[in-house]
């Protein structure tokens, strides 16, 4: 089957060419109409926006959430701490990431009505960066107790509070171990934004379903949108890698090198 | 001796080259009919009243029955006895292909015969004209397309009307603020749920989402046509006299008078399997397609306008 690639120069209203395919996306020419390049970049955009804001509520709310949950049993409030932890990990983590959108897209804004006026990428924003979030939280918890238990009781033996010992003894250690997991979830929220076409963000795939109706191109619309994903999580993946080397303190943290061979 | 032998071989080659000649000027789709007994028909699983499942792996709707009445008449045109139908549920996505690479032999959906469809499969003559309408709530106030300006419509993903909206607001200067449901359900919540001001969809949908909701009545279809396009029946591009064979079946059907009968079957009476009514008038665009058989697709109806 011949692959016809110049359906991306083509007008979105009419199916005409355009006259500036690759001109218009970079700002150098405005086309009358836009193209289907032009709506491809767009879609793109939305993808990293939903994605992009929902990985910073996953990271803030998922190291919270991770560190909540190893607290040390020293009184009521820490006790309370370790249980409202648990329970948002295991309520989020439990229900599949399409139907926390649509709770939160159709639902939730029906009993709590300011939620109505928000654009629906930031419920959808929200709703992957709860369901990432849960995720997170484990591997922080895993990280965290990855850490000898002497480190803890120096902590302690040196004076530091808890939230002191977090500060300054576990979590730099801790943060730094999980990095790899981390890579993996991030990359893996990229790919899940896909969900957000279904509460109509006109990203990568609500184009692609769009784009190959009108078109009738379905397999260079969707290899044009497959290498698009497929390039952005590569992107996270490489500023991940970047992250850790810059991050690394050698001897001190297990890593993949050859130092923990003593 | 020799020459007998000659002569036998001679009436083999003839005979092979008359049976090759004969399967190529036969119908594949009718040959594989005839040798196998059986014809897979491509059906949609929710596309009320056009074609749809009532459970239990059983399909009917409009076009479903106009595609088992044809099956029937092909059935006795090939003098067989007995003629099994395999149904095979299509989405808007698979549609094509299936019928491309020869899984389905004959679908009956609701697929919009167009130039771009053209080029891969055949369609057979229309029997049911889309007029593509506004659903919004009754309480509304709003009649026509002009009072959408600045308000949020709704329609569903990968399909016709979404590029018909752009095309609108470029045409008229307006701006619509697009929401996009997955599938017709969905867009229909969001009108239900107040996302929405309207919902932009083929009328057929539209009446049948309006019959099937809580309240029926706190929705109504309204405004101008906003765009014409013949739905049909889709069989294999490169088998022209299959394609005969259904055509000839359609206009006896018409030719019999069935078709209002049809009609008022799958629009207008309750269906099963909730017996709900869609609702949808005959329109005079489907009332001309029965009385002038063609196979026009939609870019001749957008001209006509």
């Amino acid at each position: 089957m011949a692959l016809d690639f110049g359906v991306f120069c083509k007008n979105t209203l009419d199916g005409e060419v355009v006259d500036h395919c690759f001109s218009a996306v970079f700002g150098l020419a405005q086309n009358s109409d836009p193209s289907y390049l032009d709506w491809l970049m767009k879609a793109w955009g939305w993808t990293l926006a939903v994605a992009g804001l929902g990985l910073t509520i996953a990271l803030i709310l998922g190291a919270v959430m991770g560190t909540l949950r190893t607290l040390p049993d020293n009184g009521s409030l820490s006790r309370w701490l370790v249980r409202l932890s648990t329970v948002w990990v295991e309520l989020f983590r439990n229900i599949p990431i399409l139907v926390q959108v649509f709770i939160w897209y159709h639902v939730i804004p029906a009993f709590i009505l300011p939620l109505k006026s928000l654009p629906s990428y930031w419920l959808v924003s929200i709703a992957l960066g709860f369901f990432t979030s849960a995720r997170i939280a484990e591997q922080i918890r895993a990280g965290i107790q990855a850490l000898p238990s002497g480190q803890r009781a120096a902590a302690t033996a040196l004076g530091f509070t808890t939230a002191q010992s977090y500060r300054y003894v576990i979590l730099p250690m801790a943060l730094r171990i999980v990095i790899p997991p981390l890579t993996s979830e991030s990359m893996n929220l990229i790919k899940n934004s896909s969900v957000a076409f279904a509460v109509s963000v006109p990203e990568l795939t609500l184009f692609a379903m769009q784009a190959q109706e009108e078109t009738s191109h379905g397999v260079e619309i969707y290899l044009a949108v497959t290498l698009l994903y497929a390039l952005s999580a590569f992107a996270v993946n490489r500023v991940m890698a970047q992250i850790e080397k810059r991050t690394r303190i050698p001897g001190f943290i297990v890593s993949n090198d050859a130092s923990l061979a003593h | 001796m020799k020459s007998k032998k000659f002569s036998r071989n001679c009436l083999v080659a003839a005979a092979l080259m008359l049976g090759a000649m004969n399967s190529n000027a036969a119908s594949p789709t009718m040959d594989k009919i005839k040798s196998t007994g059986a014809v897979t028909m491509g059906v949609r699983e929710s596309s009320i009243p056009m074609s749809y499942t009532t459970g239990d792996s059983r399909f009917d709707g409009y076009h479903v029955e106009v595609c088992r009445m044809i099956l029937a008449d092909i059935k006795d045109k090939l003098g067989m006895s007995t003629l099994r139908i395999n149904y095979q549920p299509v989405t808007s996505q698979n549609r094509v292909p299936l019928v491309q690479n020869g899984t389905v032999d004959i679908e009956c959906g609701t697929t919009t015969n167009n130039a771009a469809r053209a080029k891969d499969v055949g369609f057979a003559n229309t029997l049911y004209v889309e007029e593509v309408r506004i659903a919004v709530k009754a309480n509304s106030g709003i009649n026509s397309i002009s009072q959408l300006a600045g308000k949020k419509v709704a329609t569903t993903t990968g399909t016709t009307s979404v590029q018909l909206l752009r095309k609108h607001e470029k045409a008229n200067g307006v701006n619509f603020d697009e929401v996009f449901g997955k599938d017709h359900a969905d867009s229909f919540l969001l009108l239900e749920s107040g996302r929405a001001d309207a919902f932009v969809m083929d009328g057929s949908i539209l009446a049948g989402n309006i019959a099937n909701a809580k309240n029926p009545k706190d929705f109504k279809i309204v405004g101008e046509v906003l765009s014409t396009e013949p739905i049909a029946i889709m069989v294999p591009k490169n088998d022209p006299e299959f394609k005969a064979a259904v055509n000839a079946a359609i206009a006896k059907i018409v030719a019999n008078g069935k078709m209002p009968a049809l009609w008022d079957k799958w629009f207008l009476k309750p269906i099963p399997p909730k017996n709900i009514v869609v609702g949808l008038e005959l329109s005079p665009a489907t009332k001309n397609a029965w009385a002038n058989p063609n196979d026009k697709p939609a870019e001749d109806y957008q001209q006509k306008k």
